[in-house]
């Protein structure tokens, strides 16, 4: 037996979990989520389309991740600051599997950097790109509120991730299956914490109820861009790499209307936030403040483009 | 001070470790309810890759010896050393003893 619940002995005997047994205390057994995972291009499907793909769904991770990390040291609680860091940390391991995987379809996508500069290819889609070139949705993106904001955001982007990872296990692209098949554990964690605590504060006080049902308002505009299809994301579908977002759309409205119902809030009557043009995040087009968010998350690996890390 | 500023209740948690057979005490932590409580030692004491099972309990449901109860309680126990199985030879065959 050997799931996490198996029989007590097991693990009891060194090179059982492999490592270094000297550092038992601090947790062993750690896994490569693309160990021996097929990594060429399924026929089919279009490389620069793939990797505009994944630079979706790995600038949602990315950004939604600089918003959490801007939470260190300013949640409620301790025990709340370390697991939006935790969450965080999650989405940018995904991110960064993501963006490597974009750069490997299409290397032509990665901006240049200075000869010699050993920063790898997930490194300079992060922070040396501008903010045209970012797929993610606005939701992502829109400055932090509080603590009502941040669970109230999670919650929307959870619900549409997990049931977007949960049909991307069976992506043609084997890479994809397998960061899909790694994300769905961390994000159905995240759902479950967004939904405690969206539950916890509109169930709480009149304030805590009032704060969340004023973010549920300001982001419920916001949630359309997910459940919304730009044309690289049904033809990366139809080729079987990819999950259309449309197809989401019903998982999504049944899953956050059993929240609401559970809470006892009302679904917001409010219209999708419309983009410019018709261009949303997934096209480049973003908020006023993805800029400065870019910025701060941008400005220490630009100063130093031949950086170590 | 408001009903509504009241302190979350301190909550004991103990992980069982990959290599352990028996759950270890690792801290504690604030909580408003159990179930919140058990998401919260997760987050804050399983980052690491430590564990796989948690219990948390309150900790004012927890009984403590006091330490003034120490010399009734374990000094007659301390010249008692025929009590510890130590007087004859393991096998060279039964491991992990």
């Amino acid at each position: 037996m050997s799931d996490d619940h198996g029989s007590v002995f097991d693990g009891l005997i060194d090179g059982d979990l492999g490592g270094d047994s000297s550092q038992w205390a601090f947790g062993t057994g750690f896994e490569d989520p693309l160990a021996g995972v097929d990594t060429t291009v399924p026929a089919g499907t279009d490389p620069a389309e793939l990797a505009a793909y994944c630079l979706m769904l790995g600038d949602d991770a990315l950004i939604m991740s600089q918003r959490l990390a801007e939470w260190c040291s300013r949640a409620p609680d301790l025990e709340e600051d370390i697991a939006l860091a935790n969450i965080a940390l999650d989405l940018l391991g995904q991110a960064r599997l993501l963006l490597a995987r974009a750069a490997a379809a299409d290397p032509g996508a990665v901006p240049v950097l200075p000869e010699g500069s050993p920063v790898p290819a997930e490194d300079a889609l992060a922070f040396f790109r501008e903010a045209g070139a970012f797929r993610n949705v606005r939701l992502a993106e829109v400055p932090n509120g509080d603590f009502a904001h941040a669970v109230v955001r999670l919650l929307l982007f959870s619900v549409a991730r997990l049931a977007l990872l949960e049909r991307l296990r069976g992506s043609a692209d084997a890479v994809l299956a397998a960061v899909a098949g790694k994300g769905v554990k961390e994000v159905a964690y995240h759902r479950d914490w967004a939904g405690r605590w969206f539950l916890t504060l509109a169930q709480g006080t009149e304030e805590s109820r009032r704060r969340l049902v004023t973010a549920l308002d300001a982001l419920w505009p916001l949630l359309d861009e997910l459940v919304t299809a730009h044309p690289v994301e049904v033809s990366v579908a139809r080729a079987g790499a990819g999950v259309d977002p449309a197809s989401l759309r019903g998982e999504v409205d049944a899953v956050l209307d059993q929240v609401l119902a559970v809470s006892g809030v009302d679904r917001p009557d409010r219209p999708p936030l419309a983009g410019v043009a018709g261009r949303t995040g997934r096209h480049g087009t973003h908020t006023e403040a993805f800029g400065l968010l870019l910025a701060e998350m941008q400005v220490v690996a630009r100063a130093h483009p031949n950086g170590r890390w | 001070m408001s009903a509504d500023r009241r302190e979350w209740p301190l909550y004991e948690v103990f992980v069982r470790g990959k290599r352990g057979l028996n759950h270890v005490h690792v801290g504690s932590l604030h909580a408003p309810d159990d179930a919140m409580a058990l998401r919260h030692a997760r987050d804050v004491y399983t980052r690491r890759n430590e564990g796989v099972s948690i219990w948390v309990v309150r900790a004012d449901a927890i009984t403590a010896s006091s330490p003034d109860e120490k010399d009734p309680l374990f000094a007659p126990n301390g010249d008692k050393v025929y009590r510890h199985p130590t007087f004859y030879e393991i096998p060279e065959n039964v491991p992990h003893m």
